[in-house]
C-alpha cells in the first residue's frame, strides 16, 4: 500500500482530491482560498495598526491558518514517508526548452538553479524568489484571490470575475515564461 | 479540538499537491509552455467536479455541518481589478513555480529557499493593503 502511494499520483487523483477538499471546507461552513491567509498573517503581525485593510478580526480566520499548517504537514509527510525519490517526469520538449535556458533536467521535484540554498543566496537567486513571491502576494490580493479562490472555487461557481482573473494569471505566466525567463537565465 | 478538521483537510491538500507534483516548478513551466496536459488535467478535473458539486449544493439547498445554509457570495464585477491583479499574480506564479498553497507545501517538503518567496508574498500583500485605494479596481 505504502509502496503504491509512494509513486507519483496521476493528475485526476489530484483534481478529485482538490474538489473534495473544497467541498469539505464548504460543509465546514468555510470557503477554499489559500491566499487570504497572507492577509491574515499581516493582520496577526499587527499591520492593522497602520493600514485599515488589515484592521479586521483575524482570529475568525484561524481555521484557514490551521489549514495552512496542515498543508505544511502534508508536504512533510509526502517528503518523508510517501516519496520513493522518483524524479518529476516532465515532457521531453520542456526539458529541451529549459536546457536552452541553462536549467538542467529534473533530478528531483524542483530545479537546483532556483531552489538549492546555494542558488537562493546569490543576489540573482534571492531576487527571483523574493520578487516572484512579492508579485504573488500583491497580485493575489489585488485580484481578490489566487488559484484556489479563483481558479477552483470561483470557476466552480461560474463566476465571470474569476474567469477574468484566471485569464490574467495566464497572461502573467506567459510573459514570465516566454519573455522574462530568457532575460533572467 | 474543533480546529483539527481543518488541519486534516490541509494535510490531505498538502499530500495530494506534492504527490501529483503540482508543487513542482518544472510542472508549472510545462503548463505555461503548453507541453503537457498534466496541470490542465488537475485544474480541469477539480473545476468540472466543483461545478457539479456547487450546482447540487445550490439546487438542493444543502446545509453545512452546523445546519447553516451553504452560501456562495457572488464576486463584484470589475475588469481592471481581476485582469491587472491576475496578471501580476501570474508573473510571480511562473517565476517561483508556486502559488500560495504549494508555497506552504514546499516548506513542509523542506525546500527552505521557498521561505524567501513566502516572505515576499507577505510583503506584497502588505504593500497592496497600504496602497489599495490608489489602484484601479
Amino acid at each position: 500500500m505504502l509502496e503504491f502511494l509512494s509513486q507519483p499520483w496521476p493528475w485526476y487523483t489530484s483534481g478529485i482530491v482538490i474538489a473534495f477538499v473544497m467541498v469539505l471546507l464548504l460543509f465546514f461552513g468555510k470557503s477554499f482560498g489559500v491566499s487570504a491567509n497572507l492577509r491574515t498573517i499581516c493582520s496577526a503581525c499587527g499591520a492593522g495598526n497602520n493600514v485599515k485593510f488589515f484592521d479586521f478580526d483575524w482570529r475568525a480566520q484561524t481555521w484557514n491558518l490551521l489549514f495552512l499548517v496542515g498543508s505544511v504537514i502534508g508536504g512533510f509527510v509526502s517528503a518523508e514517508f510517501l516519496s520513493n525519490g522518483e524524479i518529476v517526469q516532465i515532457s521531453q520538449a520542456t526539458i529541451q526548452d529549459l536546457s536552452a535556458l541553462g536549467i538542467a533536467a529534473p533530478d528531483d521535484l524542483q530545479p537546483e538553479e532556483i531552489f538549492s540554498l546555494e542558488a537562493a543566496f546569490t543576489l540573482k537567486g534571492f531576487l527571483i524568489l523574493l520578487l516572484g513571491g512579492f508579485a504573488i502576494g500583491f497580485g493575489a490580493r489585488y485580484a481578490g484571490g489566487c488559484t484556489s479562490g479563483h481558479a477552483i472555487s470561483g470557476l466552480s461557481n461560474l463566476q465571470l470575475p474569476s474567469l477574468i482573473a484566471v485569464v490574467g494569471f495566464f497572461i502573467g505566466g506567459l510573459i514570465t515564461t516566454w519573455i522574462l525567463l530568457p532575460l533572467i537565465f | 479540538m474543533r480546529g483539527l478538521k481543518f488541519i486534516i483537510a490541509g494535510i490531505l491538500f498538502g499530500i495530494v499537491m506534492s504527490k501529483s507534483e503540482a508543487i513542482s516548478w518544472f510542472r508549472i513551466q510545462e503548463m505555461f509552455r503548453f507541453q503537457s496536459f498534466h496541470m490542465y488535467g488537475i485544474i480541469g478535473t477539480a473545476v468540472v467536479l466543483g461545478v457539479i458539486i456547487t450546482y447540487v449544493i445550490k439546487k438542493y439547498k444543502l446545509r453545512d455541518y452546523q445546519g447553516n445554509p451553504i452560501v456562495f457570495t457572488p464576486k463584484e464585477m470589475s475588469i481592471p481589478r481581476y485582469l491587472i491583479g491576475g496578471t501580476i499574480f501570474g508573473l510571480g506564479w511562473a517565476l517561483t513555480g508556486a502559488c500560495p498553497g504549494p508555497m506552504f507545501v514546499n516548506i513542509g517538503y523542506q525546500y527552505w529557499a521557498i521561505l524567501i518567496a513566502v516572505g515576499g508574498a507577505i510583503a506584497g500583500t502588505y504593500l497592496y493593503g497600504a496602497i489599495k485605494d490608489r489602484l484601479p479596481h
